[in-house]
């Protein structure tokens, strides 16, 4: 495998970084603005100029800091990080302009340090995606820590500040109680910490020492909201809708899981985890999750919460795939990344765009919305339908290809939990479309009119439920790259 | 003249006293002046020092020329350098920084206390170049003393904290005085390397280990290594704020270079690792003294005195990292006396800044400071974390070795400690992060946040401040070249792991 000496990578993380100072000092709300679209064309354009590269099977490599003996802080973009940094990037532009529309149609205080930090976030997930080690991807899980801290408690009143100590005490207690340790026990038995497509760590420990470090990872990377880590997430819904649809559908919870999927596979590497049975451990804990957290959805009636429980089944789906070790479930959990970020940042524009339009929060005031919202409500049910599997969406390839990795795996058990969560991804979502279109004219609760949300709002989920329709026609580049990762990582 | 750079290193900031205080007379507008002009020189010199350390290697030096161990020796190697380099620069910056404020405080006394101020600077050049154990002991008084005054010059209860450290100090001292006279009875020596030739033959002699563990007592009582840290946290929260950001990132670090010093140069690392059996007693003691320090931290009812138990904590990091006694725990120990020295100068300085403008250190004090002094609590923030240890900062790496050491030694109690230490240390500070990012009443959602004004301190203290915060992220990043260049030569090659 070729690699290439670049500083695109540097570049992608630190655009969204360098337009910091620039927001600030802006004079007015629609200079900031415009930078901040500045910042995602370029930083978009650089990502897309590395597609060609990776997918000729080149890698390109970036070394910043040596900072410790065999440890720098260095970039690397393979086929994996390229999807997720595609998927982050494409959806900043996106999001920055509903952004516009939603923070601007509800008067909200403090948009400068709403917009800064969302740049200093972006920056910090390209840095997790192009991370060549793990103390590098480390440093940049931090840095989104801290970075969306602001995000969270943006409101700044009791409930902000209950949700963001909350919010605190699961990222950066897990991060620092047990990835920390487990990184420099890592560190001391192999010498190393760069991921490589194999892994490292065979043949450096016992078993169970493999055991309680991959235990370490798994629960220490609490972004990717395993159960009983995932409290934050629900807690966290009391951010700007745009902070939760981007940050808590994309970026933050997809850094989580990206996180474990790196350490699974850079680190123990897919043989080691077959080896020493682990793989089936990983496939347990993410199927206890993906019940429990449809199960806890059926029962919500405020529809951010509703999507957060979805969003923590979901992210599950993606550790399932790895978990099974097969390289069809790879190839699925991988580009369910990118499927499941198209299909439920829908969902959550659509939530916002409800509550900038009507004032409504609770599933239960929405009978009948239809007929109000009937664009916003059809991209609901097209980002319903992606998240649940369902063709013509994006969501039933990479559904498809988590079916084929378990048959393929031999894993009947998982193809069970898989086609019941399903049922249950659509008990919980088609009521609300359905009481939404095809209620009695007697229950409605609003006039026959059309009201929608404002045109910076209503035109990105517009385009996002489009992209998931696509998507399964044409699922470029992102099926090419997660087929490269899969390959890689199962060595065929 | 480079040939004299480490008489000067000293003689310098010495005769320099001497004229502020005469200008204190005379024309008080020059007290200032002179002393910038003194660490100026100092820190130039020492960065001198640091190169010609790098190029060739020991410097040596006799004051008067007389032979060593008759007379005085100064020697420089890599440890002396690094910390030379790091007080020259932590005193120069906060002189500049804490200038309004000394100003005003002290306009009367301004003579005295700068004429402290480049005395117990001086002293802590002297502590770190001496190569003299007696001579070592004569600086230390200087800094003492020096402090002693420095922290009575502060609120109503400065006096009787004060008080309270001259009566440990001086235990202190002596203690260490006492452990040089036992050295000196079976050496007949007081010039380190003298004393570390003649030691090995000595090794299984009992006034030897006497000798080791009174220095050690004494010097751990300087430090303030807990359960003998009884008079740190009042000293440092009485004294006045250029103070406490000047003696609390230097006093407690010196002190854990002498340590490392009796352990690596005069005792040397066989002796005190393979024949004496108290390496992992000494570690334990520090898993104490970290967790006690977080624990009274988390007790603490204002800034200052939290800030003061994180320093007692970090007190037990370093001790701990060097009495592991493998190389990662002895480089994270002294990495962690530059990086420890940094961090504590920047939330120091912050929180000095905030006491200017709102003339209290209370945690409510803070509210609102995010609106209020954002540069300010920029400067906080870049400490805050450094001490939690996220990177790049450079606390994260000093940790990093630290907890590599402890797993390396199979020390499990020491990594636990270190790791609470930091969880707790979020806790701490997260606490006054969101304190100040809160503003006064709630805001309501969907109204602008009410207005306040923006009142920053003056810019003499914020860009000084802003200055270590960015130092944080550099010397952090520059982990790499320090450890290569600067720390591995100091460990000795005995120390294989």
């Amino acid at each position: 495998m070729e690699t290439v000496l670049s500083i695109k990578p540097l570049l992608a993380v630190l655009i969204p970084l360098l337009v910091v100072p620039i927001l600030v000092s802006s004079r007015t709300p629609n200079v900031r603005e415009a930078w901040t679209f500045v910042a995602a064309i370029v930083k978009l354009s650089i990502v897309i100029s590395m597609i060609p590269a990776v997918l000729s099977g080149r890698e390109l490599v970036c070394t910043v800091a040596q900072v410790i003996p065999g440890v720098p802080i260095a970039f690397r973009v393979d086929a994996l990080g390229m999807l997720f940094a595609l998927v982050a990037a494409s959806l900043w532009m996106v999001t920055s302009a509903y952004s516009i529309g939603y923070m601007r149609g509800l008067k909200e205080h403090s948009q400068t340090r709403y917009f800064s930090f969302f740049a200093i976030a972006l920056s910090a997930t390209m840095g997790v995606a192009f991370s060549e080690n793990l103390l590098t991807l480390y440093l940049f899980y931090e840095m989104l820590s801290l970075a969306t801290f602001p995000l969270v408690t943006h409101h700044q009143d009791a409930k902000a500040r209950t949700s963001g100590r909350k919010y605190l005490a699961y990222i950066l207690g897990t991060s620092i109680g047990l990835v920390l340790p487990a990184m420099i026990l890592c560190y001391h038995l192999s010498g190393t910490l760069t991921f490589s497509d194999q892994g490292f760590l065979a043949g450096t420990g016992s078993s169970p020492l493999m055991t309680v470090l991959l235990f370490m990872f798994v629960f220490g990377f609490a972004k990717a909201a395993i159960i009983p880590f995932h409290g934050w997430l629900p807690a966290a819904m009391v951010a700007p809708t745009p902070v939760s649809a981007l940050l808590h559908a994309v970026a933050v919870v997809k850094v989580g899981v990206f996180s474990i999927v790196r350490v699974l596979t850079g680190m123990f590497g897919i043989d080691l985890l077959a080896s020493l049975n682990l793989g089936i451990m990983v496939c347990v804990i993410a199927s206890c999750t993906i019940l429990t957290a449809s199960l806890i959805a059926l029962s919500q009636d405020n529809l951010k919460r509703l999507l957060a429980f979805s969003t923590i089944g979901q992210l599950s789906y993606i550790i399932l795939g790895v978990g099974l070790l097969s390289p069809k479930g790879i190839t699925g959990g991988v580009l369910h990344i990118a499927m499941h970020a198209f299909g439920k940042i829908t969902l959550f524009f659509c939530a916002g765009a409800i509550f900038v339009a009507t004032g409504k929060r609770n599933i239960s005031e929405m009978v009948g919305i239809g007929k109000r919202m009937p664009v916003t409500m059809t991209a609901f049910f097209i980002g319903a339908l992606s998240i649940t599997g369902l063709p013509p969406a994006g969501g039933f390839l990479s559904k498809w290809y988590l079916v084929l990795g378990t048959l393929q795996a031999d894993q009947l058990a998982v193809l069970v939990v898989l086609l019941v969560s399903s049922l249950l991804n659509a008990a919980y979502f088609m009521p609300i479309v359905y009481r939404a279109f095809f209620c009695p004219a007697e229950k409605a609760m609003f006039e026959n009119r059309v009201r929608e949300a404002p045109a910076f709002c209503v035109v990105p989920l517009v385009l996002t439920a489009l992209i998931s329709i696509i998507l399964l026609f044409y699922p470029e580049p992102f099926f090419s790259l997660a087929c490269m990762a899969a390959q890689r990582f199962t060595g065929g | 003249m480079s040939h004299h750079y480490p008489a000067l290193l000293v003689t310098v900031p010495l005769l320099c006293a001497l004229f502020i205080s005469i200008a204190g007379w005379l024309k008080r507008r020059l007290c200032f002046p002179i002393a910038v002009a003194a660490l100026s020189v100092a820190t130039t010199v020492s960065m001198g020092l640091l190169w010609r350390v790098l190029k060739e290697g020991v410097v040596l030096y006799r004051l008067g020329g007389w032979e060593p161990p008759w007379g005085i020796a100064y020697r420089v190697d890599h440890l002396n350098a690094l910390v030379l380099t790091v007080i020259a620069v932590v005193a120069l910056l906060n002189l500049i920084a804490t200038q309004r404020e000394v100003k005003e405080a002290f306009s009367e006394k301004i003579g005295a206390f700068y004429t402290l101020y480049i005395l117990l600077v001086t002293g802590l050049f002297g502590i770190v170049v001496t190569g003299d154990a007696f001579n070592l002991y004569v600086l230390l008084e200087i800094t003492s003393l020096t402090s002693y005054g420095l922290i009575a010059m502060g609120e109503d209860r400065a006096p009787l904290a004060s008080l309270n450290y001259v009566y440990m100090g001086t235990i202190g001292a002596c203690f260490y005085l006492l452990g040089i006279g036992y050295l000196y009875m079976v050496t007949g020596s007081l010039n380190m390397t003298d004393i570390a030739s003649i030691l090995p033959g000595l090794h299984h002699s009992r006034v030897l280990v006497v000798a080791f563990i009174i220095c050690m007592v004494g010097v751990w009582l300087k430090m303030a290594f807990f359960p003998l840290h009884a008079w740190l946290p009042n000293a440092y929260t009485y004294a006045p704020a250029p103070v406490t950001s000047l003696i609390a990132p230097l006093m407690t670090k010196v002190m854990i270079y002498v340590m490392i010093r009796l352990l690596l140069t005069v005792f040397t690392p066989q002796f005190i690792f393979s024949i004496l059996t108290l390496k992992t007693t000494v570690v334990y003691l520090s898993v104490i003294a970290i967790v006690m320090g977080a624990v009274l931290a988390l007790g603490a009812r204002n800034v200052k005195k939290m800030l003061t138990y994180v320093i007692v904590a970090e007190v037990g990091y370093m001790v701990g990292g060097a009495w592991l006694g493998n190389r990662a725990g002895l480089t994270g120990a002294i990495l962690h006396i530059a990086n420890d020295a940094l961090m504590t100068l920047c939330i120091f300085l912050a929180v000095g800044n905030v006491m200017y403008k709102v003339k209290g250190y209370g945690f409510d004090d803070f509210r609102g400071m995010f609106t209020r002094m954002p540069f300010t609590m920029m400067g906080f923030t870049a400490g805050a974390l450094s001490i939690i240890g996220v990177p790049p900062t450079c606390g994260f790496f000093s940790k990093w070795y630290l907890i590599s050491g402890g797993i390396e030694a199979g020390h499990y109690g020491f990594v636990a400690a270190l790791i609470f230490s930091s969880l707790v240390n979020t806790v701490l500070f997260f606490k006054i992060i969101e304190i100040g990012y809160y503003p006064n009443g709630n805001v309501h959602h969907g109204e602008p946040a009410p207005l306040r004004a923006m009142g920053e301190a003056p810019l003499s203290m914020v860009v000084p401040l802003l200055i270590v915060a960015a130092g944080l992220f550099g010397v952090g990043l520059y982990t790499g070249d320090i450890v290569t260049y600067v720390i591995n030569p100091i460990i000795p090659a005995a120390i294989v792991h």
